[in-house]
């Protein structure tokens, strides 16, 4: 550290260009623009190169960090691309949608004088780089084993694990539920976090490597886990957590009371946002409340506004416990995306027509905390306040499919619905199948999605190589 | 991509599409559905299958044509395909040795009773089958359907056939039924389901309804199915369709279902000639 310590510190962490608020909100484009090679440059040579560095021990696909930094710094962006390929299969998708701050950026020994590397950027500008020059580089892939893995569920666990196996030499199929491959990738994070086209591009460098994929196939009803198990030598769940919650109070199967996954799923799977040019139909709301707090809620809220709708967050507790990304919290209030905080919703009220048309709250208090380490809201007695609404879209959680687990006998699940598997490895109850991301862990993040994929693939390699 | 086998309109506006999708028809039981998309732009619309052959590995489907969609599949022509045919979907109706059973059906539930009548029928079962129909030229598949039941009853609106009126007429062929009628199945329009069990509730007879509400994915992901039976909110895609008809919330159920009606024909609103044009020219290249 003597040599690097030595060196005038740069802790000015270089702006990423973002179309500017009153832009961004008439359009479903992406927020983000993303480095030019100059910016990236200069904010690759900020980096200290440690000798044993924090970012890469957070990362929970292990990429090489310092090694792309520099790579970056040194203008080799090929080279750059290659080692950033090696570790993570989806990186432009990671580069835009991970919580760096939490994770790479959270270990940046520059973070503590505040001018953390800006990791996630520079991951995606070397994605979107090797993307712009044509043809993709392909890792090296080593000889056929003979082996066949399944893999249930074409969202970023699935993804990750049919990534890493291919490569090791077997052969990989993909079953999907939905018709477009993706899962949370295609049909919930929405056009300007995340553009389709790049879900796309990465889907179909996966394909080029030799992983076949079959939309438009629920395992379990258009074939049995075990019918599968005949053919192939292992399997990997990865179906997701696809079932939407909802919060049990009064007035929620009132019409314009949406869960957020039929929200997002007609704006971004089925693309109403194009209606009429794509057939989906979608209303034209005016005034919509998003109840939640987390990324989900963001987009729904982001959402509602670009279609032109006044847009609100109602949330139980305070701004510092909101769960989303601090990011996307201030990407929302920029756009003008009204915050209800400490506000709980008791029942809505519906018009003769069974419209929702009014909501009723209550103003909540922050007692002590709570079993989560946040502070617990507590109703305020009397509060009682009333919001006017055309429709609410419920972004308060979700949890795993029961389809998948209700057909499969074997296979061992909590309480809360989510399939039991080891930590370390994936490995379920079942012989021969191993499961990851939110479908064991429920909803939880597209990297931890992948980190889990990377842990059950090299276990699954281990049980492959043994016979 | 799912190839279309035929297609062919059986009365006025009831169309009749054999798609193969081999997967799907292997593992296809009566009452389950599937979903499909008429095209990539497409939404996605949950069918209820009518026929299938596992071995030949394609789908029997009966639908009305009523909006776009629905418009777009009418239009398909055999050799033409189609992107998504998924399922299938939703639990099968429950196939058991009742006794007497009476299964009504009208509009596409016509074809869709079929499946779940024979089934019924080989499972030893009494069945008397009930199609109904505003008008005699409504009816089709009388023969298919007269060959798995032991009695076959008509109800036309305009008398032009067997009993003149509506499902209510139901009453009398409950009560002048030679056998006790043990359970009543009904496919077809919400409100022939909601009719049928408004005439069966104070009988007693336990109903069964194959619920339609809108949906998107057809796996439990999108919640816009929901329907509350029961005083229970229920996923009618993967915890029905099939339900109580007692103890369905009518009314709920068919405001949900026209949630998106004034949206729904807004497609409608052009000729489409270029649309048809384009398929008459991919048809004239073979």
């Amino acid at each position: 550290m003597d040599e690097t310590a030595r060196k005038k510190l740069d802790l000015n962490r270089r702006e990423m260009p973002k179309q500017t608020p009153e832009v961004r909100r008439h359009n479903f484009n992406e927020v983000a623009l993303g480095y030019l090679d100059e910016t990236a440059v200069e904010e690759a040579k900020r980096c200290l190169q440690c000798r044993k560095p924090k970012c890469m021990s957070k990362c929970p696909v292990e990429i090489e960090i310092p090694r792309f930094i520099k790579c970056i710094a040194e203008k080799d962006f090929s080279r750059g691309a290659g080692i950033l390929k090696q570790k993570n299969v989806l990186p432009a998708v990671c580069g835009r949608v991970c919580p760096q701050e939490e994770q790479c950026e959270g270990g940046c020994v520059l973070g503590k004088k505040g001018g953390q590397i800006a990791i996630g950027r520079l991951e995606r500008f070397l994605a979107d780089w090797e993307a712009s020059q044509g043809e993709m580089r392909k890792p090296e892939i080593a000889r056929s084993t003979g082996r066949k893995v399944a893999v249930v569920g074409g969202g970023p666990a699935g993804l990750t694990v049919a990534g890493d196996l291919i490569k090791l030499g077997h052969q990989v199929t993909i079953f999907e539920a939905l018709h477009m491959m993706g899962g949370v990738l295609s049909y919930g994070i929405p056009e300007f976090r995340l553009p389709k086209a790049i879900v796309n591009r990465e889907v179909e460098y996966m394909r080029s490597l030799g992983v076949e994929m079959v939309t438009d196939f629920v395992v379990g009803r258009t074939r049995s886990t075990e019918s599968i198990l005949e053919e192939y030598d292992a399997m990997f769940i990865g179906a997701g957590a696809g079932l939407p919650w909802f919060m049990n109070i009064p007035g929620e199967n009132l019409n314009g009371v949406y869960s957020a996954n039929e929200y997002l799923t007609r704006m971004n799977l089925m693309k109403g946002f194009l209606f009429p040019d794509y057939h989906t139909p979608i209303k034209q709301h005016r005034r919509v409340v998003v109840v939640g707090g987390g990324n989900v809620a963001m987009d729904c809220a982001r959402t509602a506004l670009r279609l032109g709708a006044e847009s609100r967050i109602v949330y139980r507790r305070s701004r510092e416990e909101l769960p989303a990304r601090l990011e996307e919290v201030e990407n929302a209030e920029e756009e003008g995306v009204v915050f209800d905080l400490l506000t709980l919703p008791t029942k809505y009220i519906g018009d003769d027509n069974g419209w929702v048309r009014e909501m009723e709250c209550l103003k909540m208090k922050l007692g002590e905390p709570d079993a989560s380490g946040r502070r617990r809201p507590i109703p305020i007695e009397g509060s009682d306040t009333k919001i006017s609404v055309d429709a609410v879209i419920c972004a308060v959680g979700n949890s795993p499919n029961p389809l998948l687990s209700a057909t499969t006998p074997g296979l061992k699940t909590r309480k809360n619905g989510t399939i039991l598997a080891d930590e370390e490895t994936g490995k379920t109850s079942m012989d021969k199948v191993w499961a990851g991301g939110d479908v064991v862990t429920g909803a939880a993040t597209v990297i931890l999605a992948m980190g889990a994929g990377r842990k059950a693939a090299r276990s699954m390699h281990e049980y492959l190589s043994t016979f | 991509m799912f190839r279309v086998i035929a297609t062919r309109m059986l009365v006025p506006n009831m169309h009749l599409l054999v798609v193969e999708a081999p997967a799907v028809a292997r593992r296809m039981m009566p009452g389950q559905f599937v979903i499909l998309r008429a095209s990539e732009d497409g939404e996605r619309i949950p069918l209820s299958v009518s026929n299938w052959d596992a071995e030949e590995g394609t789908l029997t489907i009966v639908f009305m044509n009523v909006g776009f969609t629905t418009a777009r599949l009418a239009s398909l022509q055999a050799g033409m395909t189609i992107p998504t045919v998924v399922g299938p979907l939703g639990n099968p109706t429950e196939i058991d040795s009742y006794g007497t059973v009476l299964c009504l059906g009208g509009c596409y539930g016509i074809g869709s009773i079929f499946p779940i009548a024979r089934a019924l029928r080989e499972a030893g079962n009494t069945v008397i089958t009930v199609m109904e129909a505003r008008s005699s030229y409504l009816f089709y598949w009388e023969e298919e359907l007269r060959d798995v039941s032991n009695r076959l009853v008509q109800i036309t609106r305009d008398g032009t056939k067997g009993l003149r009126g509506h499902v209510g007429r139901l009453e009398e062929i409950i009560s002048t039924s030679q056998d006790p009628i043990n359970r009543i199945i009904i496919n077809g329009c919400t409100f022939l389901l909601k009719r049928g069990s408004d005439v069966s509730r104070p009988l007693g007879i336990k109903t069964v309804v194959s619920l339609n509400p809108i949906m998107i994915d057809g796996t439990g992901m999108c919640g816009v199915c929901r329907v509350t039976v029961g005083s229970m909110t229920r996923f009618a895609c993967v915890d029905g369709p099939d339900f109580d008809g007692h103890e369905v919330d009518w009314p709920e159920l068919l405001q949900r279902r026209k949630m998106y009606m004034s949206e729904e024909v807004v497609p409608l609103r052009t000729s489409r000639c270029e649309e048809h044009s384009a398929i008459a020219r991919k048809m004239s290249h073979g």
